[in-house]
């Protein structure tokens, strides 16, 4: 039978992502060392997975509400309040999701209308050019530079505006790239933001995982900046809880309202049990100063310094990355392509990295290398990219 | 404590066979540092010795442990410590700890045999005029030590690539 006529076109037209084609060609080799994780080495710290053991075993297995359990609204409140000067009612401003890309989802989906333009700065995420597409938007790639460190650029803002410009997703700290907004460099943004009357959608999921003393800042925070932004967050990167799928989105409750609607007939509510253990999280954080996401932290930090350092002496150009938990080599001087250095890496060396250009079109010419790995298997992995580049190079 | 004394510990826990160039990248300082704050640690007696975890079970070498708890009188002017002086000599003990609660020492024995350790127990531990009372425990089966677990450490579950 041919389906053709039953797919809905605009979804069909959406190509699979580039990183689902590398990863069917990974699943096949046996033994690789993966710098190509989007996730912790770490597991969920056992206290959280205790918790919820603890709530299953009470019984608490029915929904929640929709917007989530009051209790994990409020502790969410007070975490934004005090790590990042975040001020957000846990009642009406707050709404817990499945994982930060549900939120990412209903946000798009909440506020965009067929011809609408939605700005994505790129390298970036996979799924936001898409998510807009599903949303009925046309997506805008804003290419950044890694001459300005990957930051989005006031003017590139500009010269992407148009008319039916209606949102900036801000996708800071970066995945590919490690690149980071800080303070200074978001108040640029805020001009023209203004000027063009557009809404932000902050997608913070990396927010505490910055290195090297650089201090959090969130675009919802900034002078006249919080009505005009959605912050998205959760608890997959910080607290190495990736599996629960718990997010969440915070904003005027206007527009929080409306992705309710959306998330209630489609979803209900996020999973009770995620939904306890992301509290517990953020419960226990709140006594110890974050004791779990610290030691995760500084482990990072001192891989991430050994990863940089191992691709400059291997020859290669490599951005220093001062957020989230990836490095975004160079591989142009080897004269390969990403996808070309990726796959013989992966044949001939068995290691695993994502070719930049799946992250959009102008992360072509780097690989994402996720440090997230044992120390011993990232020297491996090193030495094996290190002869490969030599044998390449020769 | 400083920043790099606390980080090298960390690293140093983890692998102590880690080359002094790696943590030094890792810590972002100087070679020279790293190398001078360790002996630093080494001379202040902050670390002790560099010894791997073993596995004894998987090897074919014959290991008796036990946990020895022991009452003593403790002696005037001294305390605990002469007492403990006095057990931990002993080739034998591997560790002595004063401990609260309702008994005093402690002691962590290591032996080839069952009998070698039982003779330890009767004609040397107990035997010392100022031990009151011991009540042995042997070990069965080592689960984790020092952080480590020594059986079915579970394997990276991670999709090997993913968004």
């Amino acid at each position: 039978m041919n389906y053709e006529r039953f797919l809905n076109p605009t979804v069909a037209a959406v190509p699979p992502s580039g990183i689902r084609r590398f990863f069917d060609l990974a699943s096949t080799m046996r033994d690789t060392i993966s710098l190509g994780v989007g996730e912790p080495d770490f597991k969920t710290p056992y206290h959280i997975r205790n918790e919820a053991i603890n709530s299953l075993i009470d019984g608490e297995t029915q929904y929640t509400p929709n917007r989530g359990l009051l209790s994990l609204r409020k502790e969410i409140s007070f975490y934004l309040q005090n790590r990042f000067r975040l001020a957000y009612d846990p009642e009406t401003e707050i709404l817990v999701t499945v994982g930060a890309s549900e939120a990412i989802d209903l946000a798009l989906r909440a506020m965009v209308s067929p011809g609408d333009e939605v700005l994505v700065p790129e390298p970036s995420y996979v799924s936001y050019s898409p998510s807009v597409i599903f949303a009925g938007g046309t997506p805008v790639g804003v290419t950044t530079l890694e001459e300005d460190d990957f930051r989005l650029k006031p003017e590139h803002l500009e010269a992407a505006v148009t008319e039916k410009t209606r949102a900036l997703i801000l996708p800071y700290p970066n995945n590919p790239t490690g690149g980071i907004m800080e303070k200074a460099d978001l108040e640029a943004l805020v001009p023209v933001i203004r000027k063009h009357d557009l809404m932000v959608i902050s997608d913070e999921i990396y927010a505490e995982l910055l290195y090297d003393g650089k201090e959090p800042a969130s675009f919802g925070a900034l002078d006249g900046m919080w009505e005009r932004t959605l912050t998205i967050n959760g608890f997959s990167k910080a607290f190495a809880m990736t599996g629960w799928r718990v997010g969440y989105a915070c904003g005027p409750k206007e527009i929080i309202a409306v992705m309710n609607k959306i998330h209630q007939y489609g979803i209900m509510c996020a999973p009770r049990m995620g939904q306890v253990a992301a509290e517990e999280a953020l419960r226990l954080g709140r006594e110890n100063n974050y004791e779990d996401v610290t030691v995760m932290r500084e482990s990072y930090d001192r891989r991430r310094r050994l990863m940089v350092e191992s691709f400059r002496e291997m020859g290669l150009h490599c951005f220093e990355p001062y957020g989230a938990f990836y490095v975004f080599p160079s591989i142009r001087t080897t004269g390969l392509s990403s996808e070309e250095f990726c796959s013989r890496l992966l044949m001939e060396k068995n290691v695993a990295a994502v070719p930049g250009n799946a992250f959009g079109a102008c992360g072509e010419g780097n690989i994402r290398c996720c440090y997230a790995t044992a120390v011993d298997k990232l020297t491996v992995a090193l030495d094996r990219i290190a002869d490969f580049v030599r044998e390449v190079s020769a | 404590m400083t920043k790099l004394e606390s980080a090298l510990l960390d690293l140093l826990k983890e692998d102590c066979r880690l080359p002094l160039e790696k943590m030094a990248v890792m810590t972002g300082s100087s070679l020279e540092e790293v190398a001078a704050t360790i002996e630093d640690m080494e001379k202040r007696r902050i670390i002790l010795r560099y010894s791997p975890v073993i596995n004894w079970d998987l090897t074919d070498r014959e290991r008796v442990e036990a946990m020895i708890e022991v009452r003593v009188t403790p002696q005037r002017d001294m305390g605990f410590d002469a007492v403990a002086a006095r057990i931990y000599r002993f080739d034998e003990v591997k560790s002595v700890y004063l401990m609260s609660g309702a008994y005093d020492l402690l002691v962590l024995v290591e032996a080839r045999t069952l009998r070698e350790l039982a003779s330890f127990v009767s004609a040397k531990l107990s035997t010392l005029e100022l031990v009151t009372g011991t009540a042995t425990s042997f070990v069965l089966k080592r689960y984790k030590e020092e952080g480590v677990v020594f059986e079915g450490e579970e394997s990276d579950r991670r999709l090997v690539i993913s968004p």
